[in-house]
């Protein structure tokens, strides 16, 4: 098993300079996020309550906002409803105490693009915020995936390394299709489990891990540059070899 | 408020009064019919004996003049009981008759006429009243024949008494009534009043008073005794999780905290620390999934995850779970199977994974076989490591199971081993939380099913019994599909 000891503030190249807006109400949370944003190189803004977090987001450029559902003054889910009533399409990450799984369909409903409950770690935060902010730079969803020598055909369900073609089972496909789509990108376990499974619950076992590593051993084994990492306290990354 | 205020504020009461209006209405009514009636049959009677006496005593006077009518009306007006008879001369005089007096100016007019009168055969001055028939013979004599009215009087007495009478006991009876079943109301109602009282003050273990008549406050006391039997329950379950909570999360909270404080101690190097951090993080997210699993069942049980609920096909979701876990079954040295039928269900499929796939997660901790107790042989042994998901359904139920070969959970224990919080004796040495299988429970509770555990000799098998989509065929059982998987 390869398991490089990877931070995951380091390990992310692909997103320099996220501009982010911050709304939350709870000053020691949102002063810990604008820091711990900054130092891995993203500009993040910060708005103490619903109103105030509205007017930012209507008129700063910002490429992702992170959003408590509970303000004071209005509501978080009423701030993306209004926002995207306005044509607004910036992506909305929902952070919110009610980790149920009605709450969570409501509030992508209302206009979110992630929801993450709390208590949430940073690295899981910042995972989720940088997968919105490509998908916010809207590139055409391509038909074939390539990582160093690994090449994915979605279009005809072919995966080759080098020369050799790989015989993958459905639901490994998928998730190299997942992972290959995030080249580059720390992807948690949840989200993993969330889209690749469809499931919004929390195994108490460490099934993802059992899968990649599945997963690894028909990718990277025989190959001498390993192209799946483990990124510690965070999850996994596709990528071409260590920087 | 006085209790005679209080008594008579209560709607018995008051419909009480409204009722015995009524009835003395309905009753005014029928006796004014009855006497009406009554007296227009006497006078009827009257009138029709008279006439037919006066044509009778005219042919008389016809045939045989004035002293033949003379005659009869003596003999007649002798007779017990008799009529009325008075002649009198054109000039005024009586001629002959049993009519001592009469109120003036009755024979001036001819025809009918009441009257007060004397009788002559009397002693008695008493006066009394007659209906008469006045009529004028050809020679200018006059013939008073008539009725005493005494018998309509009388039952018109008689009428009018049974009314004073019925009126007063229908007002005796129904105030008296009304108070009656105002009181044993109002010491009923009261009785709940104080015993709702005493569960607001804090004692829930108090029941309405049931009486044994089976009416409409008896039935609603039950109904408010199984609301309250339903409360109590869920307070002490509130009760029963806040102890276990404070129990099964300060103990981790208590390590997490004595760690921390024995790193800022002791810890030299950078790695020290870093060791220690990790740890404390790692611990803190078993507590946050032990606090999440703790609300997911209390949103379950309290039944809040009743809205997003759809069709869906439990057959599905078994291979669902089974596609997730299989590896992991692997990696563990088990082989996890799964054999499913069509299943339709109406639920909350999110909620149903997971139940399954904390059932599939024990049965590959905790169910692997005893070596010490069951010795094998290489066959036996990988039989032995397999665990079977299993999607079915058996008549109006979905079954969804999961056996393994393990150890099992001796019946005794099976109840308890459901509650919150309990690790059995065998798993306390496992990492878990101990909420997967309360959580499973509470999961087919809220589909008004049930978490079912069962021997599978040997090995445990737990099965969520939910009640199949209404309205779904039942042409699916013999379809089943066995798929092998290979053990890779």
């Amino acid at each position: 098993m390869v398991t490089e000891n990877l931070n995951p503030v380091t390990a992310t190249t692909n997103h320099p300079n996220m501009r982010l807006l911050i709304i939350e109400d709870d000053r020691e949370s949102a002063d810990y996020l604008v820091k711990a944003f900054r130092e891995v190189g993203h500009v993040a803004d910060l708005a103490g309550d619903g109103e105030e977090g509205l007017a930012l987001a209507d008129s700063g450029d910002y490429d992702v906002l992170v959003i408590d559902r509970m303000l004071p003054k209005r509501d978080g889910l009423s701030v993306i409803g209004t926002l995207r009533e306005k044509g607004n399409r910036t992506p909305a990450l929902i952070l919110s105490a009610l980790g149920q799984v009605d709450d969570r369909i409501k509030g992508l409903r209302a206009g979110g693009d992630d929801y993450l409950p709390k208590p949430y770690s940073f690295a899981e935060l910042l995972a989720r915020v940088e997968v919105l902010s490509r998908r916010h730079g809207g590139p055409a969803e391509e038909t074939v995936y390539r990582v160093g020598d690994l090449e994915l055909d979605r279009l005809s369900h072919r995966v080759v390394r080098g020369k050799e073609e790989l015989t993958l089972q459905p639901r490994e496909f998928r998730l190299l299709e997942y992972l290959m789509k995030h080249a580059g990108q720390v992807v948690t376990r949840t989200m993993l489990l969330e889209n690749v499974w469809d499931y919004h619950f929390d195994p108490q076992t460490n099934v993802i891990d059992v899968h990649i590593s599945r997963l690894r051993s028909k990718i990277d084994k025989g190959f001498d540059r390993p192209l799946l990492h483990t990124i510690r306290g965070a999850g996994y990354m596709i990528r071409d070899g260590i920087r | 408020m006085t209790a005679f205020g209080k008594l008579i504020r209560t709607t018995a009461f008051r419909l009480t009064l409204v009722y015995l209006f009524l009835f003395s209405l309905f009753a005014a009514s029928l006796l004014g019919y009855f006497a009406w009636n009554t007296r227009r049959l006497i006078t009827e009677q009257i009138t029709s004996t008279v006439n037919a006496e006066a044509s009778e005593i005219n042919e008389i006077y016809l045939r045989r003049g004035l002293s033949g009518l003379t005659w009869t009306i003596g003999r007649r007006a002798l007779r017990p009981g008799a009529n009325l008879y008075l002649l009198t001369a054109p000039n005024g005089v009586a001629f002959g008759g049993n009519v001592g007096s009469l109120a003036p100016g009755v024979m001036g007019t001819t025809g009918w006429s009441e009257t007060a009168y004397r009788r002559l055969d009397e002693g008695d001055n008493a006066e009394h009243r007659a209906l008469v028939k006045v009529s004028e013979l050809s020679n200018g004599f006059r013939l008073l024949i008539g009725r005493d009215l005494d018998e309509r009087r009388r039952l018109f007495g008689i009428v009018a008494k049974a009314a004073q009478w019925s009126f007063l006991v229908v007002i005796v009876l129904g105030i008296g009534g009304g108070i009656f079943v105002s009181r044993r109301v109002l010491r009923r109602i009261d009785a709940m009043t104080g015993t709702t009282q005493r569960i607001m003050a804090g004692d829930l273990s108090g029941r309405l008073p049931v009486g044994r008549s089976g009416d409409e406050l008896d039935r609603l006391a039950e109904n408010l005794n199984a609301m309250l039997e339903r409360i109590e329950a869920l307070m002490n379950g509130l009760k029963e999780v806040s102890d276990n909570i404070a129990h099964d999360l300060k103990t981790p909270l208590t390590r997490l905290r004595n760690r921390a404080e024995e790193a800022l101690a002791r810890a030299g190097s950078e790695g020290d620390y870093r060791a220690a951090l990790e740890r404390t993080i790692e611990e803190s997210d078993g507590l946050i999934r032990t606090f999440n699993a703790l609300l997911m069942i209390a949103r379950a049980e309290s039944g809040q995850a009743r809205g997003n609920m759809d069709d869906f096909d439990a057959a599905d979701v078994a291979n669902g779970i089974y596609e997730l876990y299989e590896p992991l079954a692997e990696d563990d040295g088990m082989t996890l199977r799964v054999k499913t039928a069509p299943a339709p269900l109406h639920g909350n499929r999110e909620l149903i994974s997971q139940a399954l796939a904390n059932l599939v997660e024990n049965a590959i901790k905790y169910g692997k076989p005893n070596p010490v107790v069951q010795p094998l042989d290489a066959d036996a042994a990988g039989a032995a490591r397999e665990i079977l998901i299993e999607a079915r359904r058996e008549g109006d139920t979905v079954l969804l199971s999961v056996t393994d070969r393990g150890p099992g959970i001796p019946e005794s224990d099976r109840k308890h081993a459901v509650e919150r919080f309990v690790r059995l004796e065998a798993s306390r040495t496992l990492p878990g939380s101990g909420l997967g299988l309360s959580l499973a429970s509470a999961v087919a509770t809220l589909h008004s099913g049930e978490l079912r555990l069962g021997d599978a000799h040997p090995g445990l098998v737990a099965t969520l019994a939910i009640p199949a989509r209404a309205g779904s065929s039942d042409r699916l059982a013999a379809q089943t599909q066995d798929v092998p998987q290979k053990a890779a």
